[in-house]
C-alpha cells in the first residue's frame, strides 16, 4: 500500500525563551522550557482519502502540518508524504502537495487576486494559459468571480481566505493540506468549502486531502477517517461511524444547571465512563456532558446536583455524535 | 536541463514580482519622484556637508575639484551598496511579516535561493537608474569630472558586473542571516553598511586613516571595487594618492574577482544553513509584529 501521509513515531518539540521572571521561579508545567507539540505521532493517511486531524486548541494540528508541507523538521522520528522523506526529499514532496491555511490571509496587496493566484501558479510550472483558466473556474466556485481583479487589499478577510484556498487548488497538487480551511467564515462559505473539497476527493480517485478541524461536524460529515489528537497525541483514528460505535453502547446526558462549586463527586459515580463541564457565560449555567455505561448513574447524577441544591434547567440524553467520542477519551468538550 | 529551466521561470517570475512591488505601489509620477529625486536629494546633502564642511580649509582650487569628483562618484556607486545590503534582508523580512506569503513560496517547488535574488534584482534596476541619475547630475550640474574612454568601456562594465555580483552576495549572507531573526534586527544591516561607507574610501582616500585602519580597509574587496571604477571612470581622481596605486589595474581585477568567487560560495553555503536551521527552529513563518 503506498501511504499518502505516513509518520512514524514523529515528535516535535519547541524550545521556548523564559523571561526572567520565569527563570526564578521553579519550573511548573506552564513556564516550562520545551513545548511539545507532537508526541509520538503515528498516522497513515492512503492515497485517495480525505483524512481528519480533530483536537482542541493547541492540540499540535497545525505543528503536524507545517512538518508535513516541509516548512518544519521534526525533532524525531519520521514522517513521509507521496513517499519522500520530508526531511530529505523536500523538492519532490514540494511538487506534489500544497498547503492553505484558514487563518491565513497573506497575500500581495497590490496585486490583484488573480495575479496573486497566477504568480504562485508559475512557481508550480502550470502553463499561464492553464493557470488562468483553472484560476477563473475556482474563483467562480468559491464566488469571487466578481472581485478577481480587485487588487487584494481591497478584499475583506473572508474573501482573502477564498483567495488562498483558489491558490491551493490552483496547482492540481496530489496532496492539499488544509488547515481549518472554514475558520471564521460565515455558513454559506463554510458550506461552499466543504462542498468543494468533498467533491474534489470524490472525482479524483488518487487526489488525498488531510484537513484539520475544530468542528466536530466538519469531520463528521466530511471525513473518511478521523484521527483525535490532543496534547500533541493521537488517542484515536478511525473512520467517524466506527469512532462513534465505541460509544454506541453507552449513552450520552446532557445536563443544564446553575454552577457547582465541586464536580469532582461526580467521579466517583460507578457507571460514568467520563464528563465534561463548561460554563456558558451568557447564561452562566453549567454545561455538562456525560458519557455513562450504566444507565443507573443517571439518578446518582441527578441526586449530587439536588443535593447541592441547584436547579436542573435542562436534561436531555442523546445518540452519541464525535464530540461524546472526545469527551469520552479526554473528558473535555472539544469546543 | 529541467532544472535551470525551473530556475529561470523562478527568476521570470520573482522578478516579475519585484517589478510589482516597487513601481506599481504608487503612481508612476510618485514612482519617478521616489527613484530619482530621493537619490538627488541625499546626494544635495553630501554636496552642501563639503562645501560646509571641507571646502574652506582645503588646498586650491583644481584640487578642490578634483577631490569633490572623488567623493561624488563614490557616493554615486554607494548607492549599489545600500541598496543591495539591505535588499534580501527586505524580501525575507517583507515576505514574512508584512505580506506573510513566505510560508507559501517556501513551500513552492523552487530554489528559494533563487527566488529571494531574483526579488533583489529589481531593486538592482532600480539603484542602476539612481545612479546614472545622479552621475548624469553630477556632471552636467556640479562640474564632477568624469571620463570615460570609449576603450574603456568593457572594462568599466566588467568592474561593475563583479562588484554588484560580490556586494549582491552580502546581501545574501545578511539575508539568510535574518532568516533566523526578527524583523528589528536590521541593526546588523546598518553597521555593515556603514562600516563599508566608512572604510572602503567611499567619501576619502583610505591613505588618510592610521595603518590598523587601512588593514581593514584592505581586508573588505568593496575598497578595490571602489578604486578600480574611479581608474576608468574619472582618471582625474588618480592624483589622490589612495594607498593601492602601486596595485596595477590587471592585479586589482583578479583581487576583485578571486574575492567575488569566495562571497558567491560563501553565501550559498551561509545561506542554504540559515535555511535548514530556521526550518529545524521553526522559525520560516515566524511573525514579530503584533
Ligand atoms: N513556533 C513555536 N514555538 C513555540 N511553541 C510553539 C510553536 N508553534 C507551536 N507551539 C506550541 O505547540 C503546541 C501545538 O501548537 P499547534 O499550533 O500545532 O496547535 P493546533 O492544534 O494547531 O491549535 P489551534 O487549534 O489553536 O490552531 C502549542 O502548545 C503551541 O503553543
Ligand atoms: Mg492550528
Amino acid at each position: 500500500m503506498n501511504y499518502a501521509v505516513e509518520t512514524k513515531n514523529l515528535c516535535r518539540v519547541f524550545k521556548r525563551k523564559r523571561s526572567r521572571k520565569e527563570r526564578k521561579q521553579e519550573p511548573t508545567k506552564e513556564n516550562q522550557k520545551e513545548v511539545v507539540a507532537l508526541d509520538d505521532v503515528n498516522i497513515q493517511v492512503k492515497e485517495g482519502e480525505l483524512f481528519g486531524l480533530l483536537g482542541p486548541n493547541g492540540a499540535g494540528k497545525t505543528t503536524l502540518i507545517k512538518i508535513l508541507s516541509t516548512l518544519l523538521l521534526p525533532t524525531k522520528g519520521e514522517a513521509w508524504v507521496a513517499g519522500h522523506n520530508v526531511a530529505e526529499d523536500t523538492f519532490n514532496i514540494r511538487m506534489k502537495i500544497n498547503s492553505v491555511s484558514g487563518g491565513e490571509s497573506s497575500g500581495y496587496g497590490l496585486l490583484t487576486a488573480r495575479e496573486n493566484v497566477w504568480m504562485f501558479s508559475q512557481f508550480y510550472d502550470v502553463p499561464s494559459k492553464v493557470a488562468k483558466q483553472r484560476a477563473d473556474d475556482l474563483f467562480k466556485t468559491f464566488g469571487l468571480y466578481e472581485k478577481r481583479n480587485q487588487k487584494m487589499r481591497t478584499l475583506s478577510t473572508g474573501e482573502r481566505q477564498k483567495m488562498g484556498m483558489v491558490r491551493g487548488f490552483i496547482t492540481d497538487p496530489d496532496i492539499i493540506f488544509l488547515d481549518e480551511p472554514t475558520l471564521g467564515l460565515d455558513v454559506n462559505a463554510s458550506r461552499v468549502i466543504r462542498r468543494f473539497v468533498a467533491d474534489w476527493v470524490r472525482e479524483h480517485e488518487k487526489k488525498t486531502v488531510l484537513l484539520t478541524t475544530h468542528y466536530m461536524m466538519e469531520a463528521e460529515e466530511l471525513c473518511d477517517r478521523v484521527a483525535i489528537i490532543d496534547k500533541g497525541k493521537v488517542l484515536v483514528c478511525d473512520t467517524p461511524e466506527n469512532l462513534k460505535k465505541t460509544v454506541r453502547r453507552s449513552s450520552t446526558l446532557r445536563l443544564e444547571i446553575d454552577p457547582l462549586k465541586d464536580y469532582s463527586k461526580f467521579r466517583d459515580i460507578p457507571g460514568i465512563r467520563n464528563f465534561s463541564k463548561k460554563v456558558n457565560p451568557e447564561t452562566n449555567r453549567s454545561e455538562l456532558v456525560f458519557v455513562i455505561d450504566d444507565e443507573a448513574a443517571v439518578s446518582d447524577i441527578l441526586s449530587v446536583v439536588t443535593g447541592e441544591g441547584k436547579r436542573i434547567h435542562e436534561l436531555r440524553k442523546t445518540e452519541p455524535t464525535l464530540e461524546d467520542v472526545f469527551v469520552s477519551l479526554v473528558g473535555r468538550a472539544l469546543e | 536541463m529541467a532544472m535551470i529551466k525551473r530556475h529561470w521561470k523562478t527568476l521570470k517570475t520573482a522578478a516579475w514580482l519585484g517589478w510589482q512591488m516597487e513601481s506599481n505601489w504608487t503612481q508612476p509620477f510618485l514612482f519617478a519622484v521616489y527613484s530619482i529625486l530621493k537619490p538627488i536629494a541625499a546626494t544635495m546633502i553630501l554636496v552642501l556637508m563639503y562645501w560646509v564642511v571641507i571646502n574652506p580649509g582645503y588646498g586650491g582650487q583644481a584640487e578642490n575639484a578634483i577631490m569633490f569628483s572623488f567623493l561624488y562618484v563614490g557616493n554615486a556607486f554607494y548607492i549599489f551598496v545600500g541598496q543591495m545590503l539591505f535588499g534580501i534582508f527586505r524580501v525575507i523580512q517583507g515576505d514574512r511579516e508584512w505580506y506573510q506569503t513566505i510560508r507559501n513560496v517556501y513551500i513552492a517547488p523552487i530554489s528559494y535561493y533563487v527566488y529571494v535574488v531574483a526579488r533583489a534584482l529589481t531593486q538592482l534596476v532600480i539603484a542602476s537608474i539612481a545612479v546614472v541619475i545622479t552621475l548624469l547630475f553630477g556632471v552636467f550640474v556640479l562640474g564632477v569630472q568624469i571620463s570615460l574612454a570609449v576603450t574603456d568601456i568593457p572594462l568599466f562594465l566588467t568592474i561593475l558586473v563583479i562588484g554588484l555580483v560580490g556586494v549582491s552576495a552580502m546581501g545574501v549572507i545578511l539575508g539568510g542571516i535574518s532568516f533566523l531573526t526578527a524583523k528589528h534586527m536590521h541593526g546588523m544591516n546598518e553597521s555593515v553598511a556603514g562600516i563599508f561607507y566608512l572604510f572602503c574610501g567611499v567619501l576619502f582616500p583610505i591613505s588618510m586613516f592610521p595603518v590598523w585602519g587601512q588593514f581593514i580597509s584592505r581586508a573588505i574587496p568593496l575598497t578595490y571595487w571602489f578604486e578600480a571604477l574611479r581608474r576608468v571612470l574619472a582618471p582625474e581622481t588618480l592624483q589622490i594618492p589612495t594607498s593601492l596605486t602601486q596595485i596595477d589595474t590587471g592585479l586589482l581585477m583578479l583581487i576583485l574577482l578571486s574575492s567575488t568567487i569566495v562571497l558567491v560560495l560563501v553565501s550559498y553555503f551561509v545561506f542554504k544553513g540559515a535555511d535548514y536551521l530556521a526550518r529545524r527552529k521553526g522559525v520560516i513563518d515566524m511573525i514579530t509584529s503584533y
